[in-house]
């Protein structure tokens, strides 16, 4: 309750409400104070009207007031993005002129197409090779130094632009893997003896028997892609199959399922989607990774 | 002689008068009767200010009040315009705050964004100072050195040399509006504004090479930031030191709340002598001065006094201790023959043993003051060492987490770090790279890194990033029990053999 009460060392009139027996004084405010608070008050009305303020509910849901000025900061963001791109625009062009091994050379233009590659492959790669490119099961790993189809920066510009196994591109990097198994080419055992060959190239086999089995079969059949040596051959997309980088794994129940059904994975040819200095940059970002030849 | 006793006479009258009749105009129909407009009996009742019209006086103090005013605003107005060499491609600017470069120059020193703490051990020393100067002497940096002060000393000084002392501008004010009234008070806020714009001009110069900026500000080529902070200080320095005044240290400085906890009773404060002022009175020349105080009562105390309060009340918050009440005092009391003083810096002690006959003394040296003082110079110890010991070369080194390790085709295990070089030399060094402590492993550079793979040249003052491969090769990855081992990285500087040491761990599969 509020009462009057006067302190009584001051004389002043408090403001009647007593918190643990402490009160207080109820002096006059300064003036300058007051009328710095109206001008906040003000300020506060004036900018309601001005800006975007209120939120009420309308017959489309909840809304706000617009303010008369117009002031929206989506249209602040996309006219920031705008004008960066723009900036950009200039150096972006010159990466897509200038050949591979000149950007490379350039520690200016490399910053950029370097920053731009990190940025593209965050929105466009990493779904299936993963944000760091580490891959996984099927998608290959970018950071190693096995490459499908090529690892030099023509190589990765070629994949890049035109994709693998990608119908809608007439250039698109094709091959096959035969599915052996599937399709009756091979018995289960002759799949079995050639897995087990397969492995020995990595010296992952201890039967002996199986292996010099598989060998023959491994002559007659998968040569012609993969080397008389099980090397591969980054012209056909044949993967070494004598390292120790397995794209669909190294056991022999993976090793067995890829002879008996075969792989076919898809990349999509990025030349349809994306600008050439987007791909340049991309391709110099990944040959960066660790892979680069 | 004789003149002088007359007037002195007439204050003390009119002083008289003020206090039988009760006017409640706080300064009196002629500005001649001297009332203190902030005293406690004075102050519930107004809520819009109350102008000060603060008296000019002469003495010991207004001479050193000047004479700090010169020292400070010089240091201000001069030191961005000291030169100080660092070198090619640096700032010659002895005290600079780069904020796009991330740097403060300080004449020798150079901190970098990491090493912030200087400034914070410098605020640090800069509070105890004061509360070690606060508990010897009261509020010295309120009274003489605190800006607020020292541009509305200024200030005054503009009002007082073009509206005339005290009388005169309570006259002027009072005064209805004329031709010569207006000229004055323009040309009063003319050289304020002048001022405000000369102190807002030196403002920015801290931040940037002054004599570069100088040029571009008067060719209007300088940045929009230039000329806004000039405007921004322009307006707080003409309404905090010409229009606001005393009122920023009543209402919004927090050091006049705090300062209670620094002072005690040995604490020597500009007070009023009460045991030897009371029982004050007017006095005529001639008359005894057996049985009352040495006080007068002539209000020169109260009409020096740039904050609007009477030294008299004691001890009170808007006292800013600027001891121009001390020179008014002495001034009169060699005018009426008794001993200067009445009012002095004193403590509290001494006034209770005045008046319990004791002899009054000094005790600056005491457990407070010895507290404070040992809390400085453990701060400037610690900063000196501190400084002592700083490097000039930084390393920091980021392993990859993204992958963690990578397995290469002839089964070895990479890992990626980023390793970050800052050379605060002022000159540009390279540096080698080197690993210990994993056997066997390889230290590379991603393709098109650079042309010698371990070397690194970074710029002077300069911080430069890198990214290094380090690969285990299959018959090493024993060293990898744990899934992971300690290996350090190595940065010599090849120039000075200056070497800097940093432990990563590398990780692989667990074996």
């Amino acid at each position: 309750m509020s009462e009057k009460h006067k302190d009584e060392v001051t004389g002043v009139e408090t403001t009647g409400h007593s918190w643990d027996g402490i009160r207080e004084l109820n002096n006059p405010l300064p003036k300058w104070w007051i009328y710095t608070f109206y001008a906040t008050c003000i300020w506060a009305a004036v900018y309601w009207v001005v800006m975007p303020a209120w939120p009420y509910l309308s017959l489309d849901g909840w809304t706000y007031t617009k303010g008369v000025i117009g002031y929206e900061q989506r249209d602040v963001v996309t006219g920031e993005i705008e004008a960066i791109a723009a900036g950009r625009a200039d150096t972006m062009q010159k990466i897509a002129t200038t050949p591979l091994p000149e950007i490379a050379a350039d520690p200016g233009l490399m910053e950029v197409a370097l920053g731009a590659g990190r940025a593209a492959f965050g929105d466009n790669c990493a779904p299936c090779h993963g944000s760091g490119a580490q891959g996984s099961k099927g998608f290959p790993n970018l950071n190693d130094d096995e490459w499908l189809w090529g690892g030099t920066l023509d190589d990765i510009h070629t994949t890049l632009q035109h994709g693998i196994r990608w119908d809608a591109d007439d250039n698109t990097r094709f091959n096959i893997m035969m599915a052996y198994g599937r399709d009756g080419i091979l018995s289960r055992a002759e799949v079995s003896d050639v897995a087990e060959y397969v492995l020995s190239l990595s010296g992952g086999s201890e039967n002996a028997d199986a292996v010099s089995r598989g060998a023959d079969i491994f002559q007659s059949q998968c040569v012609a892609c993969h080397g008389e040596a099980g090397k591969g051959n980054q012209e056909l997309g044949a993967p070494d199959l004598t390292d120790a980088i397995w794209l669909y794994g190294g056991d022999k129940t993976d090793i067995v399922e890829t002879v008996s059904n075969g792989r076919s994975g898809v990349m999509p040819a990025w030349g349809e989607r994306l600008d050439e200095g987007t791909i340049k940059a991309l391709t110099l970002y990944v040959y960066t990774l660790g892979g680069g030849q | 002689m004789t003149e002088t006793v007359t007037s002195l006479e007439r204050l003390a009258q009119e002083a008289a008068q003020t206090a039988t009749h009760g006017n409640t105009d706080p300064h009196g129909d002629e500005g001649e009767r001297y009332t203190a407009v902030n005293s406690e009996k004075n102050r519930p009742l107004y809520a819009s200010r109350i102008k000060v019209y603060p008296k000019l006086v002469h003495g010991t103090f207004r001479r050193l009040k000047w004479f700090v005013m010169v020292v400070t605003l010089a240091i201000y107005y001069v030191t961005p315009w000291l030169r100080w060499d660092r070198g090619p491609g640096l700032p010659d600017q002895a005290v600079l705050l780069d904020f796009p470069s991330r740097r403060f120059y300080f004449f020798f020193l150079e901190i970098w964004p990491q090493e912030f703490y200087y400034v914070t051990g410098l605020l640090i020393l800069a509070s105890l100072g004061l509360f070690l100067v606060t508990s010897v002497a009261g509020r010295v940096w309120c009274g003489y050195a605190c800006p607020q002060t020292v541009w509305t000393d200024l200030f005054i000084h503009v009002e007082r040399f073009i509206e005339g002392d005290r009388a005169k501008r309570i006259r002027l004010d009072k005064s209805p509006w004329s031709a010569g009234k207006l000229a004055r008070k323009l040309a009063k806020h003319f050289v304020w504004l002048l001022i405000a714009v000369a102190t807002g001009g030196a403002w920015v110069f801290y931040f940037a090479d002054a004599p570069t900026l100088a040029g571009e500000l008067l060719s209007f080529e300088a940045p929009a930031a230039a000329y806004l902070f000039i405007g921004l200080f322009t307006a707080t320095t003409y309404t905090l030191g010409g229009i606001a005044r005393e009122q920023v240290c009543i209402y919004m400085c927090p050091w006049p709340r705090i300062q209670g906890a620094m002072f005690d009773e040995d604490s020597l404060l500009v007070s009023y002598k009460e045991d030897r002022g009371e029982t004050r009175g007017p006095h005529k020349k001639g008359t005894s001065w057996e049985g009352r105080g040495d006080c007068i009562d002539c209000g020169q105390c109260v009409a020096a006094c740039p904050m609007g309060i009477d030294i008299r009340d004691g001890m009170q918050l808007e006292c800013i201790q600027c001891a121009l009440c001390i020179d008014a005092c002495d001034e009169i009391m060699d005018r009426v023959e008794r001993p200067r003083g009445l009012i002095a810096y004193d403590t509290f002690r001494n006034q209770e043993r005045r008046r319990t006959g004791e002899s009054p003394r000094l005790d600056i040296v005491r457990p407070r003051t010895i507290l404070y003082a040992a809390a400085l110079f453990l701060v400037i110890t610690i900063m000196l060492v501190a400084l002592a010991n700083r490097s000039t070369l930084d390393v920091s080194v980021l392993a990859d987490r993204n992958p963690l390790f990578v397995t290469l085709s002839d089964g070895s295990i990479r890992n990626g770090y980023q390793v970050k070089i800052v050379n605060k030399e002022h000159s540009a060094r390279t540096y080698r790279i080197s690993l210990e402590g994993l056997d066997g492993a390889i230290l590379t550079r991603p393709a098109l890194s650079g042309e010698d793979e371990t070397i690194i040249a970074v710029e002077a003052d300069k911080l430069a990033n890198a990214r290094f491969f380090v690969s285990l090769p299959p018959e090493h990855l024993d060293a990898l029990s744990g899934g992971e081992a300690d290996m350090a990285f190595v940065v010599t500087d090849i120039e000075s053999g200056k070497i800097a040491t940093r432990t990563t761990s590398f990780r692989g599969p667990k074996q």
